[in-house]
């Protein structure tokens, strides 16, 4: 059973920092706890996604600027 | 040639406000949404909706495809864009005429002339309008930089020509510090915008916001007195009055008459507002920019005026000549509005989604809530946080404050956090009870009031 990071709060889920930027991480990256993986922004405001847990990322399961609810899956760990 | 039927380009409470005028017009109206928005109370009152795309406002408020489909399909033949998303996009203004619509709004020219900084400083000293002194347009020189600097006298402020919403700004408050400054501004700039360009411009300490309402019709154009917002966190205004408790008569007729002349200059078809900052000490007032939009803060001018802004832009659009003369527009009494908006001011202004209960909306005399709100409505995560705007009028300010105090008490909105206890604090503050505030004011209200604003979050 892969374990999930997910999403903290309701709002729309960002990979990257800006358009412009390359993505925080991607599949295959290992990570480890309090790395940012993503933003999510709330009415405008951003906060960070930090991984609570150490692994390898298996897979994004929610894309960049897609709509999320507070604690949806948004990455598969292995 | 006249509107018949009206697409609102835009969402929650200003879609309400232009949907009512509208109807009070007889206009049908197409309301679009997005995927979040299917529930919203402007869907459930135009009379038709047309979805455009996902919650994500790039794919939905910002699709002007999809959009011009949604006018084409419906047989819209105007389109009111209303603040935010696609209202100052002069490209968009432009797409909206090409494909045989009206846009309520000025040209595409115009908002590129007024919504560039330096374009629009440029047309503001040809009308005789006073702006900030400065560099006047970017400056690559150090030693013309400097030369400016010394000139206009400090303290100064260092922009970034290519920078916006705060970003690449520096206050040099000596010529020490402007030398030491200076290159760091210019790389840094070159660095986040690609372009190193800078302008300098005076530092005005402890100004007023004060803002002009104006509306033209190509040919003529009339104001509708001030509105001060001074009451800023962020740059962004929490509060608003008309008039300005602070501006002496004759200072009023001048900078509503400087704010008229530019208006005029520029051909300008709508409603728009003027910005300025106003020094209370030498009784001067500097030209920022205009808005060539309707404004969130409108409602405070149509209590003081009688005139409905936003039916007016809508008649303007459609062609008419504006219906009132300068001497027609006369104001009484005064007028305040409030933000409420679904962010938590006990934790730094958190935002707070969720869905209504118990929601009380305040009535009686003098008293206005424009809002999307209902029992029952989810309030959605991904746009802004403006759940309404509570607004009272009374015969004096001291009076309005009173009205305000009662409303708000009278407000209810269960389910979400919201910016009403900052307002209740704000209402029976001595400070503001005597207008004594400025653009920086609130921030350091905030800190000294930190604890206040926790326990009124606790009760």
């Amino acid at each position: 059973m892969p374990k999930e990071i997910l999403s903290p709060l309701p709002g729309t889920f960002y990979r990257r920092p800006a358009p412009d930027k390359p993505n925080f991480k991607s599949e295959g990256d290992v990570v480890a706890v309090g790395d940012v993986i993503g933003l999510i922004e709330v009415m405008k405001s951003f906060s960070e996604v930090k991984s609570d847990v150490d692994g390898k990322i298996l897979k994004f399961v929610t894309d960049n600027e897609e709509p999320v609810m507070a604690g949806q899956p948004l990455v598969e760990i292995g | 040639m006249p509107i018949t039927k009206l697409l609102i380009a835009n969402r929650g409470e200003i879609a309400v406000r232009i949907i009512r005028a509208a109807k009070e017009l007889g206009l049908k109206t197409v309301q679009i949404y997005s995927l979040a928005d299917t529930e919203s109370m402007a869907v459930k009152m135009a009379d038709e909706a047309v979805n455009v795309g996902p919650p994500h406002a790039a794919k939905s408020y910002l699709n002007v495809e999809a959009i011009l489909n949604a006018a084409k399909e419906t047989g819209a033949d105007a389109v009111h864009p209303g603040y935010g998303f696609l209202a100052e996009n002069a490209k968009f203004a432009d797409a909206v005429r090409a494909a045989g619509l009206i846009f309520v709004g000025p040209s595409g020219d115009a908002i590129r002339t007024m919504g560039d900084k330096v374009a629009a400083r440029v047309a503001a000293e040809k009308a005789g309008v006073p702006v900030v002194p400065g560099s006047g347009g970017r400056i690559e020189d150090p030693v013309e930089a400097l030369k400016i600097a010394e000139n206009i006298g400090y303290p100064v402020m260092i922009k970034a020509a290519a920078g916006g919403g705060g970003r690449g700004i520096r206050i040099a408050d000596s010529r020490a510090e402007f030398e030491r400054l200076m290159p760091q501004a210019s790389a840094e700039a070159q660095a986040a915008f690609g372009d190193g360009g800078l302008y300098i411009e005076k530092v005005i300490n402890n100004a007023r916001h004060i803002e002009v309402q104006v509306l033209g019709d190509g040919k003529r154009a009339i104001h509708c007195f001030e509105r001060e917002c001074s009451l800023q966190r962020r740059r962004q205004k929490v509060w608003e009055e008309a008039p300005s408790h602070a501006l002496p008569q004759h200072v009023r007729e001048r900078l509503c008459a400087t704010a008229v002349a530019l208006t005029e200059a520029v051909n300008y078809v709508g409603a728009g507002t003027l910005e300025y900052l106003y020094d209370d000490a030498s009784e001067q007032f500097y030209f920022i920019e205009m808005n060539t939009r309707i404004q969130v803060e409108h409602p405070v001018t149509e209590m003081i005026t009688g005139i409905d802004l936003v039916r007016e832009m809508i008649r303007v659009a459609g062609g008419e000549p504006l219906r009132f003369k300068q001497s027609d527009v006369q104001r009484k009494g005064h007028a305040i509005e409030v933000r409420i908006n679904a962010e938590n001011p006990a934790e730094d202004f958190k935002p707070f989604p969720g869905t209504v209960t118990g929601l009380r909306i305040p009535g009686g005399a003098g008293t206005r809530f424009d809002t999307m709100l209902y029992d029952g409505y989810q309030v959605p995560p991904f746009y802004d946080s403006l759940l309404g705007k509570l607004i009272v009028w009374d015969e004096t300010r001291d009076m309005a404050l009173a009205r305000m105090r009662r409303a708000l008490a009278e407000l209810s909105v269960g389910g979400l956090k919201t910016t009403k206890p900052l307002h209740q604090l704000l209402a029976a503050d001595s400070e503001v009870q005597k207008a004594k505030f400025h653009t920086r004011w609130l921030e350091g209200w905030l800190e000294s009031n930190a604890e206040k604003l926790r326990e009124a979050d606790n009760r």
